[in-house]
């Protein structure tokens, strides 16, 4: 393939790198346009980046998305309320405990049920999303050592996302595309062993966070990586929208766990870590001291776990099944197919009618936001007082964080592109939706 | 859907009587609904949830003052946001009255109704005024509402103060045949990209946006899939010759 070449710069759209690299000697561009992505490793899935490099400097980074829409929002209004969790589970395919908790949260404020969901249940919600925000850190943390060629920060990130990951898949039946959480509370309660092997992760990840501070804190590699790269103050945070960590990392201790508490936030004891680094170095930091601060928070969680119901108690809104962990996985509790088929026919009509066609949401619309490993998880849901969403929008952190790309990359160089887009853990699942 | 007249579906503490299941169920019967596909399907029965079921009811009715409940704490800040944005008004080009069309207190969320032609200057005042500081814009999301004529296409923006730790909505409409709303990257950067997006999936034309291109969508797409005028897939999909219909048409067993 011959490189098209204009007057003053080089289109590097594929090809032969040499040939590249040779019509950019022989001509006198000097301007390279890199199309990095959308199938690039270190692009973080299906993201685009287009480069136009002068050298080896940035001088203008733009992001192309839209690779990975699925439809999702536009799914939702095909659906009932309770299908919508289905969906949402699979936007931000790292964190999917935070979507379906701000989605059931704005469907709860929708349904006015917010001050009657079970205390239980929102001990679980606060449990799992705070399990999620370490395997989403882990995540985090792994990819970009692999990005930056540290495989060895890779194989642990995952090792240790995979200990998250093994309770999640005993609580809830799947490793990830829970739709755990549901409007009205969660799908079923804990199984029996599931404390247990929280106990075992409370015990075992300080061991590991060590193992990886050790591994990263002062690596004179990674702080040559990460110090004073892709940096982004306080003011630009605050322009581009951004949350979550990289908010945090700028200085600014903003958690809508402290500020706006929800599912009982106000009742736990931790801190909000804050760096005024604002560099890639900064918001790794932030990440596992978060990390560190949700450990406390779990082993709080395990003290408050009383027994008691996980679905409210609203037979117009709670789903009627209750369902039971049998050998061959997850499905109906044989009791409530004995009520149900043997016992009440008007059971079965309500619980047809519940399945079926779904609950009514009064007409109106709310909104509802959580701080999800990434940022400011919000959802907005519009109904028309029907059994499915008139509307459903995220507002997925990192489809916010990608605008801020240009702003931490232009200037700097093309390595540090990699970590900048790294250190804003973009998932393309959510970006997209 | 008429926003402005008052809500025949009650919610929450105060509306208890009218949660009743007679009166509720009365109540529901009188509203008025159009109702399509699965309960009341015609053809099909179709349950897979492509039916495309609607039921339209009143909205949130237009709050009067004073906004803040005494019973809500989530209120608590609604009156004070109110007379902040009215006083910042008053050395504006466009007074109060001028600029909010209404006010909707619904669910512990206070929405204000803009003009669209005042919407730019009031984001400023809301963003600058020191008894405002909305520094945060949590980006700009469509809703298409068919019926509501002459305002289909509705933009909502939620913003958000941290230094006063309040959320607002602020609400502009636009008609269909006229689908334009001024951009508010100038005070908003982060709104660059979700303008892009109401853009893509609503058609609505964000005047002033540097470049308001489809986001999401191929470049060359038609239509604007979240507008309720447009169907769930939509797209035959050719597969060796088979031409597979949208999911909505499929299952027709009349």
């Amino acid at each position: 393939m011959t490189t098209p070449t204009t007057e003053d710069y080089i289109d590097a759209a594929g090809g032969d790198w040499d040939e590249v690299v040779a019509a950019a000697q022989a001509g006198s561009a000097e301007r390279l346009v890199v199309n990095m992505g959308p199938q690039h490793p270190s692009t973080h899935g299906v993201l685009r980046l287009i480069l136009t490099l002068d050298g080896e400097t940035v001088t203008e980074a733009r992001v192309g998305i839209g690779y990975l829409h699925t439809g999702i929002e536009k799914n939702m209004e095909y659906r009932t309320w309770t299908q919508g969790t289905t969906f949402v589970t699979r936007m931000d395919y790292l964190t999917p405990i935070f979507n379906e908790t701000a989605y059931c949260l704005a469907v709860e404020k929708l349904l006015g049920l917010t001050d009657r969901i079970p205390a239980r249940a929102d001990v679980i919600r606060v449990l799992m999303m705070e399990l999620n925000r370490i395997s989403s850190h882990f995540v985090a943390m792994a990819t970009f050592g692999m990005e930056l060629g540290a495989t060895t920060v890779m194989t642990n990130g995952l090792r240790e996302r995979e200990m998250v990951l093994d309770i999640f898949e005993l609580i809830t039946g799947l490793r990830m595309n829970h739709a755990y959480i549901r409007p009205g509370g969660v799908a079923q309660d804990l199984p029996s062993g599931a404390v247990g092997k929280v106990k075992e992760l409370l015990e075992e990840m300080p061991k590991r966070i060590a193992i990886m501070r050790k591994l990263l804190d002062e690596n004179p590699l990674y702080l040559a990586r990460t110090r004073d790269v892709a940096h982004l103050n306080l003011a630009g945070c605050m322009a581009l929208g951004v949350t979550g960590p990289l908010l945090r990392a700028s200085g600014l201790g903003w958690d809508l766990r402290k500020a706006k508490p929800y599912c009982g936030y106000e009742d736990y004891e931790f801190d909000v870590p804050v760096s005024d680094g604002g560099d890639v170095y900064a918001r790794y930091r932030v990440r596992l001291a978060e990390v560190e601060q949700s450990l406390r928070i779990i082993e709080q969680c395990l003290d408050k776990l009383a027994p008691g119901p996980v679905m409210v108690d609203d037979p117009k809104v709670g789903w009627p099944a209750k369902l039971a962990l049998g050998p061959d996985g997850l499905g109906n509790s044989p009791d409530h197919i004995a009520h149900i088929m043997g016992g009440s026919m008007e059971a079965l009509i309500h619980h047809f009618k519940l399945v079926t066609e779904g609950f009514r949401v009064p007409a109106g619309q709310a909104y509802a936001a959580v701080e999800s490993a990434k940022g400011e998880l919000g959802c907005h849901a519009v109904s028309d007082g029907g059994t499915r969403p008139h509307r459903v929008h995220f507002r997925d952190p990192s489809f916010t964080h990608l605008q801020a790309v240009a702003a931490m990359c232009e200037g700097g160089t093309v390595a540090d592109v990699i970590a900048a887009v790294a250190s804003i853990d973009p998932v393309m699942g959510g970006v997209d939706r | 859907m008429s926003l402005g007249e008052p809500r025949r579906n009650g919610n929450g503490g105060g509306h208890e009587e009218e949660n009743l299941p007679e009166v509720a169920g009365r109540e529901r019967l009188a509203a008025p609904v159009q109702r399509t596909g699965m309960f009341g399907a015609k053809t099909s029965g179709d349950t897979s949830g492509y039916g495309g079921l609607r039921v339209r009811r009143t909205g949130p009715p237009a709050a009067e003052r004073p906004y803040t409940d005494p019973g809500d704490p989530r209120t608590e800040r609604f009156d004070a946001v109110a007379d902040a944005l009215e006083e910042a008004l008053r050395d504006a080009p466009v007074g109060y009255r001028d600029a909010v069309e209404r006010v909707v207190v619904d669910r512990g969320e206070i929405t204000f109704h803009l003009r669209r032609e005042h919407l730019a200057e009031v984001a400023r005042r809301l963003r600058d005024d020191p008894a405002l500081r909305f520094e945060l814009c949590l980006g700009v999301t469509g809703v298409h509402y068919p019926e509501d004529t002459g305002r289909e296409l509705h933009a909502v923006y939620l913003l958000r103060s941290i230094t006063h730790n309040t959320e607002i909505r602020v609400e502009t409409a636009c008609p269909d045949a006229d689908p334009h709303v001024p951009s508010l990257v100038a005070v908003y950067p982060t709104n660059d990209w979700h303008e892009r997006e109401a853009w893509d999936f609503f058609g609505i034309v964000f005047d002033g946006h540097p470049s308001l291109t489809r986001i999401e969508m191929p470049d060359d797409w038609h239509g604007h899939p979240q507008r309720k005028d447009y169907p769930l897939g939509g797209i035959p999909v050719e597969y060796r010759g088979a031409k597979i219909p949208p999911p909505d048409e499929r299952r027709s067993y009349a």
